[in-house]
């Protein structure tokens, strides 16, 4: 399946001054994957990825493609060709003379330009849009406009900054669709660089969590989701209700961790966490909203929780019960509306359950800040 | 009431400063049609063009002319490419030295433009005496002082113009660009230069206007290659004829010409512009040369530039046909008869003066044969100008008339050719 170029990112560090901006990046993407990187603004995804393109070299660490060391290249040397997050459309050329900027380098004739230039529009669905201005069209226009300027340079990478934060929510969902349509069709290695988890999520194979200029965990969606490996992951990918605690025993991939609130609760060890964690850990559990389901009252047990309700509300697909959690954040919980009865608990103690393979326990560590 | 009498007062107010503005321009222009030999507007005299040939004849003029062309064509080169470098180096320096930096390069506006020409000058001799090379050589060249000169300043204007326009460039497409496989010089050509064309152009008309007007740098580095103005400056000490008017009309024409026809071109883009996003297709309005009255509706400055040029060929076309020579020799003629029965009343006068002066002391008689001799002493064939005729001093005050008499301008007939013959 992977018949395009991988990028290996080795021991990369990147500094400003005294400010470091990516800590010891260690990552190996397969040729022809879609990959994210995933974290909130400042954490580094950015520098990243202009060491991939050859904006700046990193401090430290190779940058590799296709297994040879991009060290010395300038970004005009390298396989790779980015998306920039405002896009960077030249504002004077218009749609047809900005897709194929690239062969104009080449010193491609007109008539050769003109030709590339339909098949892309035809390929970004802007059928005979050629001649118009990029100030006159829309946003996802002028999104697909810079995908194909920079497709058009037959790059062995894609690198994309962001390039959706600027469309309305919308726009946003459907250009995930069809860049993810885009991408397995030309069949070359995507970076994407994003803050939004909803992007990461649906569009990568791969994606690697970011914190702080470290990377925390790099994994398929799925298993970021399911399976964090640290703290600031289970809280930043998706939502999460958090339980702090210690752990009190360990037994096979499974603890008992004993909550500061919630009484003792048993829950699975993450992965990357098995066999690190001792009795006696500051450690913490994670439960999806969706995960927590409405248990008879004051049902006791190692995966019951019983607490106040503050607040509820109906959103639609869902039931959402908020109770007094730990640490000052609530509880949330989701329940499916399935067309069944709901009985107001406000201001009543409920009691949930879970099952104990849908509770993670990590060491603890560091929250996401919403 | 009071709204109405505001709204007249500023009508008043613009009509005032408009005659301010162009007012000099408007009797500049008009003096170049009199056939006048001194540039004035009133008496009119005769509608001339003769002024128009005796400018394409004045061989310094022209030589002037050329002159700051060239200079101005090289001044436009060195000072636009050293204020784009300039312009470059302001948005890439170190943030904390762009002030000391801004000032430095700003720095020769403020300086004089006798001192800029002053200090050309004795460096440019310098560094030509350490090369070892002669007085000829392509360093003393007055071509080469002037453009150098005139650029040390006019470079800071062209920076300023150019920075303002770079403020809003995105270097980002730059990088773009980069990413897309360009060199940096690809980059800079491609995309750069064509985000900065319009403050290029602006910069480009500055310099030259900045140089074709300029004097002061110029005065002390023209060597053998004298610009208009200094063309101009020397013949003002000799006297000057309307044939500067002339020159002064052509360049006020050729102003308005351009300041209409960027503006048609504007309005004219504008309505292309409005036409792509509105219904009509592009073919409609781009396509003016041949549908002429689509492209000049809604285009009141097309309209005026049509009216400019069929107004100059019109103009040239009269121009061409015409002959003012029945109206000059009227004219002279007129004015002999003038300046005769001006005489004729002076030598009345005269007469009747020395008859009144001399009555009592001599005979009536007597005075008879002296009186002969005044006339003869009014043609001035003495060597000493009629100084020491006894006439002169009484006749002194007349005298002068009719050569003040026929020129009221500042100048009291000095640069008047005529009054060198009148008298």
């Amino acid at each position: 399946m992977s018949a395009g170029v991988g990028v290996d990112l080795e021991n990369i560090w990147i500094r400003f001054g005294d400010f470091v901006a990516v800590r010891d990046a260690n990552v190996n993407i397969n040729g022809g994957d879609f990959f994210s990187f995933l974290g909130p603004s400042g954490c580094g995804k950015t520098t990243i990825l202009r060491a991939v393109s050859g904006f700046l070299e990193p401090s430290e660490g190779n940058v590799l493609i296709g297994g040879q060391n991009m060290q010395g290249f300038g970004p005009n040397k390298r396989p790779t060709a980015l998306i920039f997050q405002n896009l960077a459309l030249f504002p004077l050329m218009k749609v047809w003379e900005n897709i194929t900027f690239s062969l104009e380098i080449k010193g491609a004739s007109s008539a050769e330009r003109r030709k590339r230039a339909d098949e892309l529009l035809d390929m970004i669905a802007l059928p005979g849009q050629g001649d118009k201005l990029p100030s006159e069209l829309s946003g996802g226009q002028k999104q697909r406009v810079a995908i194909a300027r920079a497709l058009c340079a037959e790059p062995d990478v894609l690198l994309l900054d962001e390039p959706l934060s600027a469309l309305d929510l919308k726009l946003r969902q459907h250009m995930r669709t069809e860049l993810r349509e885009i991408q397995q069709r030309v069949g070359i290695t995507f970076i994407y660089i994003t803050h939004d988890q909803g992007e990461a999520l649906t569009m990568s194979d791969d994606i690697a969590v970011m914190k702080a200029g470290v990377i925390d965990q790099i994994a398929d969606g799925r298993t970021i989701y399911n399976d964090p490996s640290t703290a600031f992951c289970a809280s930043f990918v998706g939502e999460n209700n958090v339980f702090r605690g210690k752990v009190k025993k360990v037994s096979g991939d499974h603890a008992m961790i004993s909550t500061n609130r919630s009484g003792d609760l048993m829950a699975r060890i993450s992965t990357a966490n098995q066999g690190k964690m001792k009795e006696g850990d500051d450690a913490m559990m994670f439960i999806r909203p969706e995960a927590l389901a409405l248990a008879p009252e004051g049902a006791q047990g190692d995966h019951f929780v019983t607490a106040q309700v503050t607040n509820e509300e109906f959103e639609g697909n869902s039931f959402n019960i908020f109770m007094e959690g730990d640490g000052g954040k609530e509880i949330k919980v989701s329940l499916p509306n399935l067309g069944q009865s709901f009985d107001s608990h406000r201001g009543q103690p409920m009691t949930l359950e879970y099952e104990v393979d849908n509770a993670v326990v990590v060491p603890a560590g560091e929250l996401a800040t919403e | 009431m009071n709204n109405s009498a505001i709204r007249i007062s500023i009508w008043i107010y613009l009509a005032i400063f408009f005659a301010y503005l162009l007012g000099p321009l408007v009797i500049m222009s008009v003096t170049a049609f009199n056939s006048s030999e001194f540039p004035r507007a009133t008496p009119w005299e005769c509608l001339t063009f003769e002024w128009f040939s005796a400018l394409f004849q004045d061989e310094r003029i022209l030589n002037g002319i050329k002159n700051s062309i060239i200079i101005g064509f090289g001044t436009i080169v060195l000072s636009v490419s050293m204020g784009l470098a300039g312009a470059l180096m302001l948005t890439q320096i170190w943030p904390k030295l762009r002030a000391t930096y801004y000032t430095i390069i700003i720095a020769p506006i403020l300086i004089p433009g006798v001192v800029l020409g002053i200090s050309t000058l004795v460096f440019w001799d310098r560094v030509n005496r350490m090369l070892g090379l002669g007085a000829d050589s392509f360093l003393s060249s007055g071509l080469f002082l002037t453009v150098i000169g005139q650029s040390t300043f006019i470079a800071s204007y062209c920076m300023l113009v150019l920075v303002a326009r770079l403020q809003r460039y995105e270097i980002v497409q730059t990088e773009a660009a980069l990413d897309l496989g360009a060199t940096h010089a690809q980059a800079f050509r491609k995309v750069m230069l064509p985000f900065m064309r319009p403050a290029i152009a602006s910069a480009a008309v500055l310099a030259f206007l900045a140089s074709f007007e300029n004097y002061n740098t110029t005065t002390f580095t023209f060597g053998e290659y004298p610009t208009l103005t200094i063309e101009l400056a020397q013949k003002v000490r000799y006297g000057i004829t309307p044939a500067i008017s002339a020159l002064a009309f052509i360049i006020v024409v050729l102003t308005v010409f351009a300041a209409v026809a960027n503006e048609a071109n504007i309005k004219r883009k504008e309505l292309a512009a409005a036409a792509r996003r509105g219904e009509t297709t592009v073919g409609q309005v781009s396509g003016g040369g041949i549908r002429l009255p689509r492209f000049l509706a809604g285009n009141s400055a097309a309209v005026l530039l049509v009216i400019l040029c069929i107004g100059t060929i019109t103009v040239v076309g009269t121009a061409t046909a015409y002959s003012p020579d029945q109206c000059v020799a009227d004219i002279r003629e007129q004015k002999r008869l003038e300046a005769d029965e001006r005489i004729q009343e002076l030598r009345r006068k005269r007469d009747e003066e020395n008859i009144r002066k001399f009555k009592g002391v001599f005979d009536p008689e007597d005075i008879a044969p002296e009186e002969e001799a005044a006339p003869a002493t009014g043609g001035n064939d003495s060597g000493f100008g009629g100084v020491f005729d006894p006439n002169a001093l009484s006749g002194q005050e007349e005298s002068e008339a009719p050569s003040t008499e026929g020129n009221d301008s500042g100048f009291g007939g000095v640069f008047d050719p005529n009054s060198l013959s009148s008298e």
